[in-house]
């Protein structure tokens, strides 16, 4: 589904990716980890289409087409989410219409009808149940005065309506209590499926005790340094990234 | 420079109201950028454009009927306009409504009953029917402004809307001035007076549209005398044609336990300058003032605004947002003022822009005079961009950037818009911005 190869990106002008290779298959889900400034959120943000994040080599294919040469929207309407690690709050505009201006336009691109207000409305308290999430934040302004928890539940909202091929969790666990972590997790496993493939990209090993992944790799100064399956994630909350950053750094640094 | 027309009636009364007026004019004559009211406004496009009388309305109405592309207007004048012409708001008014086309009194185009008549009507009309009644109200005060002692000296015609003790019409009272195209830019001096008796209250709609094509100067001024607990919901918009001229002063005097609310509309016109004034005259007396101005290419619109708390226990509040784009101006003053014993009042004031272009400007200043020490008064204003993140965000969910722009903006607005009380207008808006 996903191919990136020597893939080299820029944070503004800073190199921060620094030849990343992945492959994802449909139904895989793959965990990104690794200390702060290790470019986890940059490939996440690369991947989606973000200004500002520039690829400065290498490529990413997804379904054997150019992933990085598409705009935002048609990578989303090809199938590809990112859940926000800082959801955006968008005063003025209520989480509904917002859901069915998505919805619509990924119909659209599929050459369907626009859907129904009813069928609509049906379909999102459907997803709504999936993440707990009660029907008057669906009727509020774009996660205008969330908590937290709010704010990454209606992330996975979307991701349940706009049922993506590929989705990229961008520390989509960070500032949960334990509770709204298990609600956010039970309502990603949900929608775990074989034709879907999740990146969870987090800082801490504890998500991946509710979301279980297939694959494990560690992110050190923009490179994979280290890849495995599940008990790699185990290794790092035991031991830190310090001894993984103390391996791989200096040869890092010396390329 | 200002071409006149000759008054319908002569009233030794009114005919010393327009001579001080006139000569207030003369010696303030236009204002300049050294004013510190108009700063940021210059006028010399006005001041410098010859107008002539506007073309008889008899004349105007065979072009609205029977010009080119069609009628306009249709018989019953309900259907006002033609959405290919005159794109914007659909008529929504089932009630009292008069027209006015180049600013002279458009009878069979309005809709006014026998019974309406008590109530309101032509301004030409009221002189010569019942000029005492409104004696008292009309001009009643010196005007501080050029452009405002100008209309007084030279206006022909306007409305009067006259609400008796009590009067709650259901309906809301339509205002509607017309501008037509003419061979050479033309001066309409549209006079309004509305003055609701103890524990009346209506909802009042002026509107200013034009067909492309007409320079128009209109110098507008409305005077509005709200009693004991009375109340008005008073929506003016301005939608002229890209060419026009509008400047317009709103006077507003509030009795006790009065209620104004205002929601100005500006989105017309290359120049706009409306100045509200709402003096809160007795206890219990409260206003809230709504803007919201959208404008591009090189049009420029100008909101000064003034509060005057000249009582104790008054209270009032203001919002004006505006969107910017192209080479746009926008002016926005907004001064509070509390009197030495006016002590409890309650003020809050803000201004919102939103700018869509590197190239516009806002210039927007509050002030406050405050000569009280018990009171509570905020302010706040603020210009911003487009959030690129915002944008993002609804790209990354498949939305065009095209129209992620567009529903930001929107929702910028829609603040303004969902404050509209008549829900007719709330919709039209809607769909409009």
């Amino acid at each position: 589904m996903l191919e990136i190869k020597d893939l080299y990106a820029s944070a503004g002008d800073n190199p921060i990716l620094r030849g990343i290779n992945l492959k994802v298959k449909a139904g895989e889900v793959h965990a990104v980890m690794g200390p702060n400034g290790s470019g986890k959120s940059t490939l996440a943000h690369v991947l989606a289409g973000r200004d500002g994040f520039k690829a400065t080599a290498g490529f990413a294919l997804y379904e054997r087409k150019d992933l990085l040469a598409m705009a935002p929207e048609i990578r989303s309407r090809e199938g590809v989410f990112l859940a926000f690690q800082y959801p955006v709050e968008i005063p003025g505009v209520s989480n509904k219409y917002f859901l069915k201006a998505a919805y619509n336009s990924l119909r659209k691109h599929r050459g369907q009808e626009e859907t129904s207000a009813g069928a609509f409305l049906k379909l999102v308290r459907e997803k709504a149940k999936l993440v707990e999430m009660d029907q008057a934040l669906v009727d509020r302004p774009v996660n205008e005065g969330f908590s937290g928890g709010e704010k990454k539940r209606n992330e996975i909202l979307q991701l349940a309506v706009l049922e993506p091929k590929l989705a990229i969790l961008d520390e989509t666990d960070s500032g949960l209590d334990i509770d709204a972590l298990k609600i956010v997790a039970s309502g990603i496993n949900a929608l775990r499926s074989p034709q879907r493939a999740f990146i969870v990209v987090t800082h801490y090993q504890r998500l991946l005790n509710y979301i279980v992944p297939d694959f494990v790799h560690v992110l050190v100064g923009g490179r994979i340094v280290k890849s495995g399956g599940k008990d790699l994630a185990l290794e790092l909350e035991e031991k830190g990234y310090g001894w993984i950053e103390e391996k791989h750094g200096a040869a890092i640094e010396a390329a | 420079m200002i071409a006149t027309m000759t008054p319908i009636v002569e009233l030794d009364w009114l005919n010393q109201k327009r001579g001080s007026a006139r000569s207030r004019f003369e010696e303030l004559g236009f204002p300049t950028v050294n004013n510190e009211d108009w700063r940021f406004t210059d006028v010399s496009p006005i001041a410098r454009t010859v107008f002539a009388a506007a073309s008889s309305a008899g004349r105007a109405e065979r072009f609205l009927t029977a010009g080119a592309g069609g009628p306009l207007l249709d018989a019953s004048g309900a259907d006002y306009f033609k959405a290919e012409r005159l794109p914007g708001l659909p008529g929504f008014s089932s009630g009292l409504q008069l027209v006015f086309i180049n600013g002279r009194y458009a009878p069979h185009l309005s809709q006014l009953t026998e019974s309406d008549q008590a109530c309101a009507g032509s301004l030409a009309a009221w002189l010569k029917n019942d000029p005492d009644k409104i004696q008292p109200w009309l001009a009643r005060e010196g005007h501080a402004s050029a452009f405002a002692a100008l209309n007084t000296a030279f206006f022909s015609d306007g409305a009067v809307v006259y609400l008796p003790k009590g009067a709650q019409p259901k309906e809301p009272i339509r205002l509607l001035f017309i501008s037509t195209p003419s061979p050479e830019p033309t001066a309409v001096y549209p006079r309004i007076l509305i003055v609701a008796e103890s524990g009346a209250g209506a909802v009042v709609v002026e509107e200013y549209a034009g067909l492309d094509g007409s320079v128009c100067f209109n110098n507008v001024v409305a005077e509005i005398e709200l009693g004991d607990n009375a109340g008005l919901e008073h929506y003016k918009i301005q939608r002229e044609s890209p060419a026009a001229f509008h400047v317009a002063s709103t006077e507003v005097r509030q009795g006790r336990d009065s209620r104004y609310v205002s929601h100005s509309l500006s989105w017309g016109g290359s120049l706009t300058r409306n100045d509200v004034s709402v003096l809160l005259d007795a206890e219990g007396a409260g206003c809230s003032l709504n803007g919201l101005y959208m404008v591009s290419g090189t049009q420029l619109v100008d909101n000064h605004t003034k509060i005057d708390h000249a009582r104790p226990h008054t209270t009032s509040r203001e919002l004006y947002k505006g969107v910017l784009d192209g080479r746009s101006r926008a002016v926005f003053n907004g001064t509070i003022i509390v009197r030495p014993n006016a002590q409890k009042i309650s003020s809050v004031q803000a201004n919102r822009n939103l700018l869509l272009s590197e190239h516009c400007r806002v210039d927007t200043k509050p002030e406050f005079k405050i000569f009280a020490n018990d009171v509570q008064c905020k302010h706040g204003a603020t210009i911003g961009q487009l959030s690129s993140e915002a944008i993002f965000y609804l790209r990354s969910r498949g939305i065009e950037e095209q129209e992620a722009r567009r529903i930001l903006v929107y929702a910028f607005m829609s603040e303004m818009v969902e404050l509209i009380g008549l829900r007719p207008l709330r919709r039209a808006l809607r769909h409009y911005v």
